[in-house]
């Protein structure tokens, strides 16, 4: 068999690829029906979405007591509340009023999500009051109900961890493991100053893509000198196209993985490489030229894993549908792919910085932040092409190569996981 | 009545439709525009960037008056039209087809 050949500079393991360095997961061809099946995304539903610990939002995001916000779950047909207590833990509850249901925490629409600050929730059906931890406080003309005890009607809560000020929540009755414990070794090695790194900008889209589908554009190197290849000097160079980009290091760990890549932050490279607006603010694609003060000594523990000497960038994959990418220049982003239907997702990405101290770096933000939407906004636009062409079912098998590994195991863990929860399901 | 300080005279014919406090605002005027309008625009501003930013450099970030934080804004615009003007030469991004990817928070100024 043809072994995968790298430029030298891009040394595979001794196995001759990373695909075979990780042999549970073949080298053979893969389906996309797990993308294109509405019996498929059902199953996902029960046997991912309300067993996996799922990020839910940041710490910063609820900076004072009683601070909350809503979010979403349509994969799991739910609303969360989060919300910091007056003990300042951070709890999550289903959205639901105990009295009749109605959603308890909304502003203007119910089907938007909304965030401010109280003492306790109100429903805006009969006025039932909840405390921060979820009791039920006050119940109006609380005599005309038969034999109401208040303990037994606390908002239904739901398994709430923070990890590195990461909050995840986690649906299901008992968790199989703790957040700790599936996050697992590479992904908890990670300590990184999140708490310096708040300035965010936050972009979303509804995009008609299967949540799989979407996210494999964002988990492989391959395509940026394709897809991208017009939008700047770098990208359309035809010696680039020609080589391609490698990914330098893999890492697996359980459903987790890791692809790191070399640097690209454009003050390294000669002007005529340059659109004109990066040199002139000293950012692009890559993040701002100038590195942050992420204030701490030494480089944070985790990254560069692989322990590469070029190291530019870990783009970390949480399972299921969650990604932190940090920056050598001392900036990070988020990705989230929240299913909406077998075919359709919310795609957010978040951009984190070290608040800008002055004008320059700001704009260094602005343009890092505009550049990256612009070349996210060209994925979304290809990757509802991928669905049109994947559910025409004329072609129902597709080779990866060995840059494409990272797509290759989430394939692979989305199967492994909805085969587990039918086996438990037929035998119980 | 100038919108910008008077050492940046040249640029008011701008400030109006350009200095645009958000995102979401910069952008739909980007998708309203024709390129002869953003390449005016680009044109005027772009030489003197550097000049703003020294301006700007003088005022802490949250402290800028209000002139210098249009001047600010207008920064932020000539960011929103350089990829049609430097790349696509049309206002909206090539193969994009109906897709949307909406910015929902962002810092001020």
């Amino acid at each position: 068999m043809m072994k995968p050949v790298a430029p030298k500079q891009y040394p595979k393991p001794p196995e001759g690829s990373w695909t075979e360095h990780y042999p549970e997961l073949g080298t053979a061809p893969v389906s996309y029906e797990s993308s294109i099946s509405p019996e498929f995304y059902e199953l996902e539903r029960e046997a991912i979405f309300k067993r996996a610990w799922l990020n839910v939002g940041r710490v910063e995001q609820l900076r004072r007591k009683g601070s909350f916000f809503s979010k979403e779950l349509a994969v799991a047909k739910t609303s969360l509340i989060v919300v910091r207590g007056m003990d300042d833990q951070i709890r999550a509850f289903h959205n639901v009023c105990r009295h009749r249901g109605n959603r308890l925490v909304w502003t203007d629409d119910p089907r938007l999500e909304s965030k401010g600050s109280c003492r306790q929730f109100a429903c805006k059906y009969h006025g039932w009051k909840y405390d921060l931890d979820g009791k039920l406080s006050s119940i109006l003309q609380e005599g005309e109900f038969f034999g109401i005890d208040k303990a037994n009607y606390g908002l239904v809560q739901v398994h709430c961890e923070v990890w590195q000020g990461f909050i995840f929540i986690n649906l299901a009755k008992e968790p199989e493991q703790s957040l700790r414990e599936f996050l697992g070794p590479m992904i908890t090695a990670i300590d990184y100053p999140f708490h310096n790194v708040t300035e965010r900008f936050y972009y979303r889209g509804d995009i008609r893509s299967n949540w799989k589908v979407f996210l494999d554009a964002f988990q492989e190197f391959y395509h940026p000198p394709i897809l991208h290849g017009r939008q700047n000097p770098v990208m359309s160079n035809e010696a680039y196209q020609r080589m391609g980009f490698y990914t330098m290091h893999f890492q697996i760990d359980g459903p987790h993985r890791v692809g790191c890549t070399s640097g690209g932050a454009g003050g390294l490279l000669p002007p005529e490489a340059l659109n004109p607006i990066e040199g002139l603010f000293r950012s692009g694609l890559f993040g701002p030229w100038d590195h942050a003060d992420l204030g701490i000594e030494g480089f944070p523990p985790g990254l560069n894993p692989g322990h590469k000497k070029h190291w530019g960038l870990d783009s970390f994959q949480i399972f299921p549908n969650f990604a932190i990418v940090f920056w050598e220049t001392g900036w990070y982003l988020t990705y989230h792919y929240w299913p909406l239907a077998h075919n359709r997702l919310l795609f957010e990405a978040t951009l984190y910085f070290v608040p800008a101290r002055n004008v320059r770096e700001r704009l260094a933000h602005e343009l890092a932040a505009t550049t990256i939407k612009e070349y996210a906004l060209q994925d979304c636009g290809t990757l509802e092409a991928t669905q049109m062409g994947l559910e025409s079912r004329v072609v129902t098998s597709f080779p990866l190569g060995d840059q494409e590994l990272m797509c290759r195991h989430l394939n692979k863990v989305v199967n492994d996981w909805v085969d587990d929860y039918r086996r438990k399901h037929t035998e119980a | 009545m100038a919108l910008l300080p008077p050492e940046f005279s040249t640029l008011e014919p701008f400030a109006e439709e350009w200095c645009l406090a958000s995102e979401p605002e910069r952008y739909a005027k980007r998708l309203a525009s024709s390129m002869d309008e953003m390449q005016a625009f680009y044109d005027a501003l772009f030489p003197r960037a550097q000049e703003v930013i020294a301006y700007l450099e003088k005022f802490p970030l949250h402290e800028l008056p209000e002139d210098a934080q249009r001047l600010l804004h207008l920064l932020y615009s000539l960011i929103m039209v350089s990829f049609p003007v430097e790349i696509w030469r049309q206002p909206y991004l090539p193969d994009t087809g109906t897709s949307s990817f909406e910015l929902g928070e962002e810092p001020v100024p």
